[in-house]
């Protein structure tokens, strides 16, 4: 089960540039790993991260053997308008995964 | 020569018997006093704390029904909130069966039961996430074990367990972390072996864990073979722990290395 967490300041004035962060649940299997009888675990972890606001892409991330499990990004964001996040990742075994989050600036 | 004899034994009566505590209560430490900095971190932070991601899919299976009989956790129990209290008292005796049950065992017991589904296995992450959802409910609440004379028995077991030299290395629980805790080992800080903080993020695993799995770990580390997961031996151990540690506060979601 892959579950995500988007994480943005609790206060967001329009402007402002602000640190979001997000958290990925994926074991991330390395390929490099054998099982109990010796055959090479295939790789399988999240190749690709995208986030979107309102439909713009604003953070892309490419990871590959070396990412952690569970993996965490950080990534400066200029707030300009409320809009709606999107974060999309794929892993090497196809499955995607989701998180939409609506986003008010106060 | 006989009163001399009678004299010997009786200063070893004394000074040999073992005390009932080797961990004094007043300084029972949680692992994350011997944490890194960076680990101390991670755990203190909201938002980069791994664990949880676990927490929010226990929030998610806490509210969907399941099973034959299409109920939820939240349909008997209401919020995660209300069993405020349940974690620490765990492991205990099984109201009806006697056996002694984990928390674990017990999420099973009420999937396979209540909800009459086929209930999680050992270390799967709906289990964990359920006991974490549990745990972090009575965050901050001390340790405490029944004064039930047949749980005693079992603390026993679990101390006898705690004191035994065993595997490979020939090494007792007792011996690194009542005896050696706070001195280092390679690079780490040896830690008290306290439990108030499972099933927690530990970052060799790269997920959540119980305290059964952590506890096996330590078996391999002295290169003694570990019990099965779900064996009487685990529970009597983690309950002899949670004695030893009587007071100390829960800490959910905890991170270790």
């Amino acid at each position: 089960m892959a579950g995500a967490r988007l994480l943005l300041p609790a206060r967001l004035t329009l402007g402002e540039v602000v640190q979001v962060r997000l958290l990925i649940q994926h074991d991330m299997e390395t390929g490099y790993r054998q099982d109990m009888d010796g055959r090479v675990i295939p790789r399988n972890v999240i190749h690709l991260v995208r986030c979107e606001l309102d439909g713009v892409e604003v953070f892309r991330a490419e990871a590959s053997s070396g990412i952690a499990a569970n993996p965490y990004f950080e990534f400066p964001v200029r707030i300009t308008q409320a809009g709606v996040w999107l974060v999309q990742w794929e892993d090497d075994a196809g499955v995607k995964g989701e998180l939409r989050q609506p986003m008010k600036p106060g | 020569m006989r009163g001399w004899l009678a004299w010997l034994y009786l200063l070893c009566a004394t000074a040999c018997a073992e005390p009932e505590r080797w961990l004094p209560l007043a300084q029972v430490q949680s692992g994350l006093a011997f944490a890194g900095r960076d680990v101390k971190a991670m755990q203190a932070d909201v938002n980069a704390n791994p664990a949880q991601l676990w927490l929010a899919q226990g929030r998610t299976l806490w509210d969907t029904p399941a099973g034959a009989a299409q109920r939820s956790c939240s349909s008997c129990h209401g919020e995660p909130t209300r069993l405020r209290g349940v974690a620490p008292r765990y492991p205990r005796l099984q109201a009806g069966t006697g056996r002694l049950i984990n928390l674990e065992d017990q999420v099973r017991h009420c999937v396979s039961e209540r909800q009459q589904a086929a209930a999680p296995a050992f270390e799967s992450d709906p289990l964990l996430a359920l006991t974490a959802l549990l745990t972090q409910a009575s965050d901050g609440l001390p340790l405490q074990t029944d004064a039930d004379p047949a749980l005693q028995a079992h603390r026993q077991a679990g101390a006898e367990i705690y004191q035994r030299r065993q595997g490979q290395l020939n090494l007792a629980c007792t011996h690194c972390h009542d005896r050696h805790w706070g001195q280092r080992f390679w690079t780490d800080a040896l830690s008290q072996g306290q439990p108030n903080a499972y099933p927690l993020y530990r970052l060799e695993w790269q997920r959540l864990g119980s305290l059964e799995r952590r506890l096996r770990s330590c078996y391999v580390g002295i290169r003694a073979e570990p019990p099965p997961l779900g064996d009487l031996a685990l529970r009597q151990l983690s309950l002899y722990l949670n004695w030893r540690a009587e007071g100390l506060a829960i800490e959910a979601p905890a991170v270790r290395k």
